[in-house]
């Protein structure tokens, strides 16, 4: 007997269930120690030392480095864990949003300020394969 | 007695704690969002309430994947300002009330939903930027707190219905506290917004102005909703507003709207807020 999840459908959407939950909680609880400043120091004078610190998996370690959210997501990682990277890094959440969408940031912010994503052709899945 | 007698609603956005922390309320892009809280704060100055039960959830700060409470709350004396990862908030500390939170812990527990009880944890974004958008920038905050965290991150989430039926029982706790208080339920988080993957961005202004209408006197729709058609439809991070229905179901089946704000954008995210005094 499989649970339903009805979510699966919605396209460019990761939902943080079960199955996301354990493939990525080393990613995430690495990403809890960054609200130390101490270790923000540490893991921004070396990237890849501090990561060695963890059991994550190389590909978690290298989409870490190469700052791939869309990557981090779907090896386990959940956006608000995940918002300690960018944080470290000095940039918003609005930056983040732009590289998940492969629009430039200003590309981004012109499309909040007019009303943002409508929801109309991004409701299911085979919309997006349609198009 | 203990009586409640207002509930608030509003987004909890971080962007809008830095807009407040760095002087930036006045600018073209946030004057707008701000303007819609005025009413909210000289409308607090006279309502001066003794507690605010605050709803919102923690993102990632109090609770890693280590422990993850369906819902949690608060029965410290005070509560530190968290770092989220670029520095805590330059807001003052929140003081709590922990007889009454004991008391309400106490009594839920015993109407059958289960509480995690929370003697130490710092507060994020979640519960300081709506204390921020209704009581401005105090030396330190005019009422105490007792904040109730929400677990919105890790599937699956609790349902709109719970979270109502969660809210009658936390108002027939209030109810049956001795001390005559003012007290305050707020709910946060929403409207639509989605904050991860090649969807990010999404706003649905009609679903989202059809919940504020109708969470005055339609409420049985809303707890209807399912979790899939929050993310459907207000983005995966849309999903907050269950939370709003805490706060609904905390009141009295008849309310009063006494103002309403809804404003794109703010980063990436729609503002809501209404203000619901109890009774007609």
């Amino acid at each position: 007997m499989t649970r339903s999840r009805p979510y699966d459908d919605v396209p460019g959407t990761t939902v943080f269930d079960e199955r996301m939950s354990r493939k990525g909680y080393h990613l995430n609880q690495f990403c809890m120690t960054l609200m130390k400043p101490e270790n923000r120091e540490r893991f921004k004078a070396d990237n890849r030392a501090y990561l060695d610190e963890w059991p994550m998996t190389e590909a978690q370690k290298q989409a870490v480095i190469d700052r791939d959210y869309n990557k981090m997501l779907s090896l386990g990682g959940n956006i608000y864990f995940l918002a300690k990277i960018f944080s470290s890094d000095g940039l918003s959440f609005q930056f983040a949003a732009s590289t998940m969408t492969g629009v430039t940031e200003e590309a981004y912010v012109q499309m909040m300020l007019s009303g943002g994503r409508s929801p109309d052709g991004n409701r299911y899945k085979y919309e997006w394969e349609r198009s | 007695m203990a009586r409640i007698s207002a509930g608030v609603a509003t987004s909890h956005v971080p962007a809008i704690g830095r807009a407040i922390d760095t002087g930036q309320t006045q600018t073209d892009y946030w004057k707008p969002m701000f303007d819609g809280f005025e009413f909210s704060r000289r409308w607090e100055e006279a309502e001066k309430p003794d507690v605010v039960f605050l709803v919102y959830n923690d993102h990632a700060t109090a609770f890693s994947l280590d422990l993850i409470p369906t819902f949690a709350i608060g029965v410290a004396d005070a509560y530190e300002i968290a770092d989220e990862g670029f520095g805590a908030r330059p807001v003052p500390r929140v003081e709590g009330h922990a007889d009454l939170a004991w008391h309400i812990a106490g009594s839920v527990i015993e109407q059958d939903f289960d509480l995690t009880i929370v003697n130490k944890m710092d507060v994020d974004h979640g519960l300081t930027v709506p204390l921020s958008l209704m009581f401005g920038q105090p030396d330190a905050w005019p009422c105490k707190v007792i904040p109730f965290a929400v677990n919105v991150v890790q599937y699956p989430v609790p349902s709109g219905r719970r979270c109502y039926n969660l809210g009658k029982a936390i108002r027939t706790a209030i109810q049956t506290y001795d001390e005559d208080l003012n007290i305050q339920i707020w709910g946060t988080g929403g409207m639509s917004h989605q904050l991860q993957g090649p969807r990010a961005g999404l706003i649905n202004q009609p679903w989202d102005n059809a919940f504020l209408t109708d969470i005055v006197d339609n409420v049985d729709r809303l707890i209807s909703i399912p979790p899939e058609e929050y993310i459907r439809e207000a983005g995966s991070e849309g999903i907050e507003l269950v939370m709003w229905l805490i706060m609904r179901g905390a009141l009295d089946d008849k309310v009063t709207e006494l103002h309403r704000h809804y404003h794109v954008p703010a980063s990436n995210t729609a503002i809501g807020h209404i203000i619901l005094k109890n009774g007609k």
